[in-house]
Parts: C-alpha cells; structure tokens; sequence
C-alpha cells in the first residue's frame, strides 16, 4: 500500500490538530470497530466558516484527510462547506489507495456532523446538510 | 543511521553462511538433480544431505521430508491432502488463531461441503486440550493446531494435543513457521504427524518450506507431476533454496542454546519497559509461554498503523493488527479470539527479535516510541474522552 506524498506531508505534520475553545459546532464519527473515529470543531462568524480544528484515531489517511479536510473548509461559506466532498478530499491528497478511500467519507460525515450541530444549535436550515449517522459505542 | 528492524516474524535476513551454501547451486552447480549424468548426481546428493540435516533437527527420518514452495503451501498440502486421502471422513478440527495459511484453507474447505470446528482460544490465546477432546469425531479428517502464534507469540499444549489425536487415530498437523528454529521442536515427542516450516522465518531464503510427513499418514499430493520428492510433490526442486534452509537451520539450531535464553531477555526486558513507560498498554499473548522474540503489546487511543508510520519515518520496522493496515476494516482474528476489544486490537503491534537484535535496540525503539505515542494520543478524540471523564 502506497500513500501519496500529500498523505505523507499531511499525516506527518497535520494542520489544524486540536480544539476550539468555544466551537460553534462540533461533529464526532466513527467507531473504534473500524478504527477511525474523527472530531471535527468548527467557528463560524456571519455566516463564514472562520476557523477548523480536529482530533483523529486512525490510520495515516485518516490524520491526513481531517488534516485537509479542515484546511479546505476554512473560509468557506455553510453552502460552500456543505459541498465539500469526500471525492474533494481524496482528490486535494493525489489520491488514496483504494481499501482507504472509506477514510475520505469518513472526513465529509465529520464536517457534516460538525455543521449539523452548528445548524441545530442555531435553528439554522442548510441545504442540502443531512443529520449525521448515530456514533456505535463499544 | 541504520534501520532498526524489528520484524523478525516476518522474515529474517539471509545467514551469511546460507547464503555462502546456496551460491554454488546458482552458479557451477545448475544441473536439474533429476538428470542422470553426473553433474547432477552432485546436486542431487547436495537435496538429499539438506534433506538430512533438516529431518534430524526435528528428530524426524529424511523420507518423511517433503520441500514445498512455502509454509503456506505445507499448511495447504496437509489440510487438502488429509482430506482427499480419507474421502469418508468430512469433519476437519482447527483453531481461532491460526495463520491464514490454515484458516484460509479450512474455509475453502467449509466452502466445498467440509465441516470446520474452530476451537476457542482463551485470553492469552492457548488451546484447552479438553475442547478438541470434545470436538474430536470418528470421522474427523485432521487436526490443525499451530504450534506458536505468529501474531502474539503464544506457544500451544501440542504434547497434549497430539496425545488426544493419537488416541482418536486422527492425524495431527501443525504449523510450525514461527518455531523451528527457535524453540527445541521434536515430532516424537509431541505426537505430531504433519508439520510446517518455512526456510525464511530462520535466516534462510523465501520461496522455500517443507512439510513433515510421519510414514504411514495419508495424505494425497496436492501438486501433481513429475517423480520430484518421490512422487508426493512435483516440481523441479528450488535447488538453493532447499540448500540454504537447511545452512540456517543447522545454524539457528546450533546456536540456540545461546540465542533462545537472549532474545528472551530482550523480549521480556522491552515488555518490562513499555508497560513502565507508556501508559495505558496492554500486553499481549501468553506471559511465559511465547516465543522468544515475540513482543504484541496494545496502546491505547491509538490506531496501529499511525503508529507504525511514526516508527516507519524513523526508519524502525515494526508490524500491527489493526484493522486499517488489514485492508479488511477488521482486526486481527487472533486479537479478536482472544477477547480483546476493538479499541485495543486496533492499536496493537508487533515487534519481533532476531539474532540481530541487541540491547541497544530497546534504548533506541524506546526513545523513538515514548514520543510517537504522546503525539497521536495528543490528537486522539478517544484520549481527550478518557482525559476529560477522569478529570469530572
């Protein structure tokens, strides 16, 4: 199995690793069965996705794709981020070996997960935003 | 700076002195060893000491021998082979955590209409020899019990095991890759009537495995042919190969009794210094009876194969059972067998000792580990839940 360069350079040094004191919304996929659980913190200022953080269990594609993930939606509108797919992510890293492309989806539903409950928080309608899937426990 | 390799289980660099032993077989020495003229008598002289050497360091006869292109394809031809020489029995018996290279075929055989029982492990990943007592049938085929597990380095009751088959009249195969050549392995002794070993996993070259077979055990070829290993496994024999196996087989033997108790040491010494150094792992396998390179230890919060790409950048060379590097999105089935979450079989790994090994290894992978642990556990979700439920 071989990672792009992109993977590598962005699961060795990955932006935007943490958290956001007081997030607008934050989105938690993923079980430990898989072994890939994401958390995405997001901060939105009119209407604007200002600033984007995570926290990732997983594999080197899954530090990679919330790596990106993050940088991408930074700036972005809600209608903008909502369009972000997991075919964007995958694309923006050159490509991941195809028994990871799961992580890539696993990103999108994180962002989702995060708007959702930014969306919710605010009585907010987001085209096209449907909920997240429910987290299974161990 | 050089790599630290810690992969042992996985293969082993050549021996010099298996190499030194194969050359000759490449070079001068081609002749095919089925050939009549004499050129080929030499070569067919050099199978038959290989032949030799290896039978006696598992206390079996030369004829009951039988050089095969892998371990796995040993494990195959005994599992196929047993079947398709006693066609009324249909009931095969095996384990939880063998090698694919049983597991896969006894569900190939499940496929053709066989009935598999897949004996339990428990928590450390032995075998209850009263649960194949009660598994065993009259029309039972085979037994396949892996004598040490190749992922948690769990060594199996086989003297009791092949005392149970013994007194069924059942024949029993074991996979035996991961032991010769570095645990005392003795047929006799053990009962076993089948067992597998692969030159590559003992400083020998890949491509090369045998299978034992005790006289009288019926089993059917699985390849067929020409006359090669009287006629029980055709193909023009991998000539260097069986050479070289037996080069470092006769050398790891030899130095077993120096190598078994220090790579012990080593083994038990980084168990000993993760578990007092990192916190929140968990070891894995049998505490006393593992082979003696084999280290498998849990980290929490932590998906292996991160990991393993942390200790890869700093050129050190480990494995993991975790479900992302299976390509399955399933964890080890061996992990699994023994009851571990899913949670900690994913951020399990693996490192595993060789004769290269020294005790400044330990100083180094510990100074590489300590850090790469803190800094995923840093950006783990799973950690950050844990942190903060303890903090409330």
């Amino acid at each position: 199995m071989e990672y792009s360069e992109k993977v590598m350079d962005h699961f060795t040094n990955p932006r935007n690793v943490g958290e956001l004191e007081n997030p607008s919304g934050v989105g938690t996929v993923g079980n430990e069965k898989c072994g890939d659980i994401m958390r995405f913190y997001i901060q939105v200022t009119d209407g604007v996705i200002t600033d984007a953080k995570f926290k990732t269990f997983g594999c080197g594609a899954a530090v990679a794709t919330s790596s990106i993930a993050t940088e991408m939606v930074r700036g972005k509108t809600l209608q903008e981020a909502v369009q972000i797919s997991n075919t964007a992510v995958m694309e923006a890293l050159d490509g991941l070996p195809a028994a990871k492309a799961h992580c890539s989806c696993l990103a999108e539903e994180a962002l989702h997960a995060a708007l959702w409950d930014y969306a919710r928080k605010n009585g907010l309608d987001i085209p096209g935003l449907k909920p997240p899937e429910e987290t299974e426990a161990e | 700076m050089d790599a630290l390799y810690l992969d042992n289980a996985a293969t082993t660099r050549v021996h010099p002195k298996a190499l030194a032993a194969m050359m000759p077989f490449l070079e001068g020495n081609f002749h095919n060893p089925s050939s009549v003229y004499g050129p080929a008598r030499v070569v067919r002289q050099a199978i038959d000491e290989a032949r030799s050497q290896i039978a006696g360091h598992i206390n079996a006869r030369p004829e009951e021998i039988f050089f095969t292109g892998s371990g796995t394809e040993a494990d195959n031809w005994a599992l196929h082979g047993a079947v398709a020489a006693s066609p009324a029995k249909r009931h095969i018996i095996t384990t939880a955590i063998e090698h694919h290279g049983v597991l896969y075929a006894c569900r190939a055989l499940e496929k053709r209409g066989f009935d598999v029982t897949y004996l339990p492990v428990d928590a450390d990943g032995l075998v209850n020899p009263a649960d194949l007592a009660d598994a065993l049938r009259p029309d039972t085929a085979v037994v396949s019990v892996i004598m040490a597990n190749n992922e948690v380095g769990t060594i199996q009751p086989l003297a009791e095991i092949g005392a149970l088959t013994r007194k069924n009249n059942t024949p029993l195969h074991t996979d035996a890759v991961q032991s010769v050549g570095h645990i005392p392995v003795d047929v006799d002794a053990l009962d076993i009537d089948m067992l597998a070993l692969s030159a590559h996993k003992f400083y020998g070259p890949n491509g090369i495995g045998a299978l034992y077979v005790r006289k009288g055990t019926p089993l059917a070829p699985l390849l067929h042919g020409g006359a090669q290993e009287r006629g029980r496994r055709a193909g023009t024999e991998n000539v260097a190969g069986i050479v070289g196996m037996a080069a470092a087989l006769n050398v790891a033997v030899a130095e077993m009794p120096r190598e078994q108790p220090r790579v012990t040491a080593l083994r038990d010494r980084l168990m000993a210094e993760i578990l007092e150094k990192i916190p929140h792992t968990k070891p894995n396998g049998h505490p006393t009876r593992r082979l003696p390179g084999n280290v498998n230890i849990s980290f929490r919060f932590i998906e292996g194969e991160s990991l393993l790409l942390h200790l890869d950048m700093q050129k050190c060379y480990a494995s993991t059972g975790s479900a992302c590097s299976s390509g399955a999105l399933e964890p080890s089935h061996v992990l699994m067998a023994m009851g571990l979450p899913h949670g900690l079989a994913n951020g399990a790994l693996r490192f595993s000792f060789g004769r290269d090994n020294t005790e400044a290894d330990i100083d180094r992978l510990m100074a590489i580990l300590v850090p790469s642990v803190e800094r995923l556990r840093a950006m783990s979700p799973l950690y950050d839940d844990f942190v903060k439920k303890g903090e409330k």
